[in-house]
């Protein structure tokens, strides 16, 4: 029975984090871990929302600022402030959020495509909105957020 | 039998043989007389047939087996070299390799060798009369491998309780056909023998005397580590009777008693003639072949000292390693830091042991560079014969070591340099006569160490570079502005020669001269962490020197400071450290210099070029900078302090970060934080 419900609902699990007063989510699966904020090591000549590298248990892992990727205001760092550990891929990315604080199941019927901007953020960056009772879900698309080839644009830009 | 576990071993020893009999051929075309060369050829070959043929290789088998008959009647005699023969035996080589190479693609090593096999058969007959004999000794049991395929199917009744493989089958089945005697001996030591493998080798140098152990139970291996009750069994072939192996075996001190029977197989021998006419035939002339060509085809107790290990397996050694190093510079600072006096000797002592450790896992990666050389002469002499052009390659330091990661990548750029020595650095014969040169060309391929340092020449006496020739093309090219081509020094020409789009070569060859090039080179061993030079002398030659790291992952570097953050500078790079007071600091062309030992040096500040954040500290008057090069160019990169130095791991960046400027990659220090390592050659303009 219980099955049966899963395969007609379908759910995706998902990390939520807060940037400002939004709720975003990303797909436990591409979640390898949260970290605390600790020293990270500017790398030079990098686009603005790269802050740098950490040294995570032994490797070197690229850290970008959620907030200045998505061109929001900056926000100063606090004990909530969180790494949320990415892999996409080949790739191993931190993403620092203002808190990480729930998994949640989500029902896939639930998710909608998302409207032009939410939040200030570009639906491209975006896999959908999913209402819940009483919240506001922004699932993020990590491919896009990730994409190098705009590192590589900017990076020209900048330099 | 599933032979897929000895793939690799099959792999990496045919392309060592094929290799010794390519450098032994190249060594016999200069010194035909020579038998002892023939011999070792014969010995390789010889061994290579066996393998081919217990792996199913059975074209690869054919094909050696045929030249084996060629070299077995040159070694004895029996017919003379001359430049013909060379080339078929050269062209067979050719097509052994390039069955290897299927093979280790994947494929089954199949490939047409009769118009070879064909040509080797008419050496062997044509120059002699094939006298009926009967089959000697030693090419018995060589022939026995090369049928060992076709009789695998057939192989179920192994002598004793012993389990044979199909390939000591067949040698026993004809060694016994071929006259030899079979025998299963079992040996029992005295239950008072201390020193069993000892006495157990000495058996087996008794045994080997006498003839040859075909399999032993346990293993020779098990043996000699002394994992053996007091007894072992063999299986043996030998030409000596019963009672003189009882006797010689006996002879051994503290062996209780020796058991002898005989063996019988009872083998398909109605059914061997029939796959024999085929191997049969040309072995007819073979007349006296003795006992060592069988030798090699049965593994010897194992007298080497080496084993092979997956490289895979020292890479994640290497690895763990790396993770060690970074703790050990932890556990440092931190002694330092509570400095209680005990802490400090154990860590200064485990510093000491893990810098041993370092090293042995260090070499234990390197390798000769005689592994990439080996297959130069070959080359060298294809080619020469193609440019219809006389070549003496001369080879120097082929056994400095090198890593293996950087050995594997270097042969490509090698061949490609050498090509062009060959090709356009090289003068045709009469060029050479008519300006008073030896017809033929001197190519000199140097390895060596120098501190960290591996360098690699490659020096031709050729007509040496044609500057005039090079600008031209560069300006037409549009790589150089006509207006500063007046101003360029020599060596500011040549480097021109690294520039992708620009080829020299008037005619484009087959070898050489299609645009594609020298700029390959250069980004090859670029990414290698190395880097090459030219230097040339007008009718002279031209010399490409090659620097490569001896590793790519673990170097020495210069951690330094600038405001709050650190930084490490390779060692390979620094030239030295030193302060200047501010008002030693001048300039040129808007441009902050110092006069460093009598040369003018730019100054690079890294807090500029880096953007680096200001940590409000008052800065004295002193002016540190570390001095660094790129070739022949300097630079002084002005810091706040200089930390120490340190052996630091190289790690990456990881893939989202790809080509920051000025940065090589990224390393973790003792108190965990990640500093960047300093790409110096992106600093020197």
């Amino acid at each position: 029975m219980l099955d049966q419900n899963k395969e007609i609902v379908g759910e995706v699990k998902v990390i939520v984090f807060r940037l400002g007063e939004e709720e975003y989510g990303v797909e436990v699966n591409q979640v390898k871990s949260i970290e605390k904020l600790e020293h990270i090591t500017r790398v030079p000549r990098t686009p603005r929302f790269v802050k740098g590298v950490i040294n995570l248990r032994g490797v070197v892992t690229p850290i970008i600022d959620l907030r200045s990727r998505f061109n929001l205001t900056e926000a100063t760092h606090t004990e909530t402030t969180r790494v949320i550990i990415v892999a996409v891929g080949e790739l191993e990315v931190g993403l620092i959020v203002d808190s990480a604080n729930d998994v949640i199941d989500i029902p896939v019927n639930a998710i909608e495509p998302p409207p032009e901007v939410v939040g200030g953020v570009e639906a491209a960056y975006l896999r959908g909105v999913a209402k819940l009772e009483k919240r506001l879900l922004i699932l993020l698309n990590l491919d896009k957020v990730l994409n190098t080839d705009e590192i590589k644009q900017l990076d020209s830009f900048e330099v | 039998m599933d032979m897929n576990q000895y793939l690799d071993m099959f792999i990496e020893e045919s392309k060592e043989h094929l290799q010794s009999i390519n450098s032994n051929l190249l060594l016999l075309e200069n010194d035909p007389t020579n038998i002892g060369i023939v011999n070792e050829i014969f010995r390789s070959a010889h061994t290579l047939k066996g393998m081919a043929a217990t792996m199913g290789f059975e074209d690869m088998a054919s094909l050696t087996h045929e030249a084996e008959n060629v070299l077995d009647l040159i070694r004895n005699n029996k017919l003379q070299i001359n430049s013909d023969i060379m080339d078929v035996i050269f062209q067979s080589v050719d097509l052994m390799e390039g069955m290897v190479y299927n093979i280790i693609e994947g494929g089954d090593g199949s490939a047409d060798v009769s118009a070879l096999v064909g040509r080797l058969r008419a050496i062997v007959s044509g120059d002699l009369t094939p006298a009926p004999s009967k089959p000697a000794a030693g090419s018995a049991a060589a022939d026995a491998i090369a049928q060992a395929d076709e009789q695998a199917e057939t192989t179920e009744e192994a002598g004793r309780e012993h389990e044979l493989d199909e390939y000591s089958l067949t040698v026993m089945r004809q060694s016994q056909e071929s006259g030899h005697n079979l025998f299963w001996i079992k040996v029992s030591l005295r239950e008072d023998c201390i020193l069993k493998a000892a006495r157990a080798y000495m058996v087996f140098d008794a045994l080997e005397n006498a003839g040859e152990v075909i399999k032993s139970t346990p293993t020779v291996e098990e043996i000699e580590n002394e994992r053996f009750d007091l007894s072992f069994e063999v299986v043996f072939v030998t030409e000596k009777s019963q009672e003189e192996i009882h006797k010689a075996v006996s002879n051994v001190s503290e062996v209780d008693q020796v058991l002898i029977e005989n063996v019988n197989l009872k083998s398909e021998q109605a059914q061997a003639p029939e796959v024999k006419p085929q191997a049969a035939a040309p072995k007819a002339p073979v007349a006296e072949a003795k006992a060592p060509a069988a030798a090699d085809a049965v593994k010897k107790p194992s007298a080497s000292k080496t084993i092979r290990v997956d490289i895979e397996r020292l890479d994640v050694l290497m690895n763990l390693f790396s993770e060690l190093v970074i703790d050990r510079g932890r556990l440092e600072q931190l002694a330092r830091e509570i400095g209680k006096s005990e802490l400090q000797e154990t860590v200064e002592h485990m510093s000491r042991i893990s810098g041993d450790l370092q090293n042995i896992i260090l070499t234990m990666r390197m390798v000769p560079v005689e592994q990439v050389f080996n297959r130069f002469p070959r080359m060298v002499r294809d080619t020469a014969k193609e440019l219809n052009k006389k070549v003496n390659l001369e080879i120097q330091g082929a056994e400095t070591e090198l890593d293996r990661t950087v050995i594997d990548e270097i042969g490509d750029p090698l061949v490609h340099l050498l090509r062009n020595s060959m090709d356009h650095g090289l003068e045709s014969p009469d060029v050479r006569r008519r300006s008073g040169k030896s017809e033929e060309g001197m190519i000199q391929l140097k390895a060596y160490h120098s501190g960290n340092h591996v360098f690699i020449e490659v020096t031709d006496d050729g007509a040496g570079i044609n500057k005039d020739k090079v600008l031209k093309k560069a300006i037409e090219r549009g790589i150089v502005n006509p207006a500063t081509a007046d101003n360029m020094t020599d060596k500011q020409i040549f480097e021109l020669l690294f520039a992708s789009g620009l080829s020299t070569a008037e005619k484009i060859s087959d070898l050489s001269g299609r645009g594609v090039g020298l700029d390959v080179v250069k980004t090859k061993i670029e990414s290698l962490g190395g880097s090459v030079a030219v230097d040339s002398s007008q009718g002279k030659g031209t010399t490409f020197l090659i620097q490569l790291p001896l590793t790519l992952s673990i170097i020495s570097a210069m951690l330094v400071q600038v405001e709050n953050e650190k930084f490490a500078v390779p060692l390979s790079s620094i030239i030295e450290t030193a302060v200047f007071r501010q008002d030693e600091i001048m300039l040129a062309h808007r441009q902050k210099v110092i006069d460093f030992r009598g040369r003018v040096v730019p100054l690079v500040s890294l807090k500029e070029i880096f953007g680096i954040p200001d940590n409000g500290v008052q800065k004295g008057d002193d002016v540190a900078v570390v001095i660094v090069r790129k070739g022949e160019k300097m630079a002084g990169l002005v810091v706040d302090s200089f930390i120490g130095q340190q052996e630091i791991v190289l790690k990456s960046l990881g893939k989202y970060l790809v080509n920051v400027f000025a940065i090589s990659g990224a390393t973790i220090l003792g108190d965990g934080q990640v500093a960047l390592i300093i790409d110096c050659n992106a600093l020197i303009k």
